[in-house]
């Protein structure tokens, strides 16, 4: 029981504190889990890489890998995912009220123009920095892919869906 | 609105379908999501305006957590409130919940790391998720109306982040920036009147 109190309070600490997405979550969630011994640190750089192979957000996907692998029940993964959802999602919702109310001041509609390219910049950071070897592992298809890619999200109708179902393809077909 | 009524009783069916699709097929974090939300909530079931879209983006980047479970939340929660935001975030855990349990339960990481078939085609996948972070940065400028006097911020803020400059400073003056800057345009138009 006592374990899943300390999974508890720390999954809600991450929930809670990790601002800036994904990989920005990860350093906290190194802080609180493998420092403490809960798990090894080559335990956590597998479980990182099965995030990045498998769809998901990776605090969701960490959260229930270590939730499993700390308590050795399935009820673990449970608690984790959700602890680490309840913070955010507690804010979002009464935020989003909030600014429902009071959307027509004017401190709500200038801090929304104002947030606008700011967020339209974050996206474009987030593009930039991973274009990095790991994602693009040659200069040649890879960069194909990702143009070709870019090309049909923006000028076609095709679902992005089908394009990354159409680029795992590309991928076992040239890297095989 | 209309839309959304005549759906009936199904939305909550659509919503949590739709988002579970969306769970299921990001690889990369929540950032490469946003295109296949646009496609899912913008294009094809029209819940949400494409500027909207931007302001439900700014809100669940300012906020602390999963961003792709927080756009999820702030979208439930604009269709159909509370029910809608349980509806949205269990289709977007769902998926990746299900998945790594399995893995967990059944499978050590290594099988999956080292895996040829499996390496292969997430070589593939990778540079296609890039593109569709890129994707939304060119939809939502040119929905936000990005012209030459605005489009040095996104660009001094994306060089700013990408050198290693926190996400949350500049939130923090993005937000101040725009209120003050609506709050001094608005005392302006008063005076002239």
């Amino acid at each position: 029981m006592a374990v899943y109190i300390k999974l508890i309070w720390a999954y809600m600490k991450i929930g809670l504190f990790g601002f800036g997405g994904g990989y920005a979550m990860l350093a906290l969630i190194e802080r609180e889990i493998v420092t403490p011994g809960w798990i090894t640190k080559q335990m956590f750089t597998d479980v990182v890489a099965v995030s990045q192979m498998t769809p998901g957000p990776i605090g969701i996907n960490s959260a229930t890998y270590i939730g499993y692998a700390v308590t050795g029940s399935v009820w673990g993964s449970v608690v984790a995912t959700i602890t680490v959802v309840l913070p955010s999602f507690l804010l979002v919702l009464y935020a989003g009220h909030f600014i429902r109310r009071h959307k027509d001041s004017t401190a709500i509609r200038g801090i929304f123009a104002g947030l606008r390219p700011v967020v339209i910049g974050l996206i474009a950071s987030a593009a930039i920095l991973m274009m990095n070897r790991q994602n693009f592992i040659d200069n040649t298809w890879s960069i194909f892919i990702c143009a070709v890619s870019l090309a049909a999200v923006l000028l076609t109708r095709i679902h992005p869906i089908f394009i990354i179902c159409l680029a795992g393809l590309a991928g076992f077909v040239i890297y095989y | 609105m209309a839309d959304n009524r005549k759906a009936g009783t199904c939305i909550y069916w659509q919503l949590f379908w739709s988002f579970f699709k969306i769970g299921a097929f990001t690889f990369g974090g929540g950032w490469a999501m946003i295109s296949l939300i646009e496609r899912e909530m913008v294009d094809k079931y029209k819940w949400i305006k494409r500027d909207e879209f931007l302001d439900l983006l700014s809100l669940s980047q300012s906020l602390p957590g999963v961003m792709a479970v927080n756009i999820a939340v702030s979208v439930g929660d604009k269709l159909r409130g509370l029910r809608g935001c349980v509806v949205a975030a269990a289709g977007t855990i769902l998926p990746s919940f299900l998945i790594i349990l399995a893995i967990a339960v059944y499978l050590t990481p290594d099988t999956i790391n080292n895996n040829r078939v499996v390496n292969a085609v997430f070589t593939g996948i990778r540079p296609c998720v890039v593109a569709l972070i890129i994707a939304p940065v060119i939809t939502s400028a040119r929905s936000a109306n990005m012209g030459w006097r605005t489009v040095w911020i996104p660009i001094a803020v994306a060089v700013s982040i990408a050198v290693g400059l926190s996400p949350i400073l500049f939130i923090v003056i993005g937000g101040f920036a725009g209120w003050w800057w609506l709050a001094r345009h608005e005392s302006k138009r008063r005076l002239n009147n």
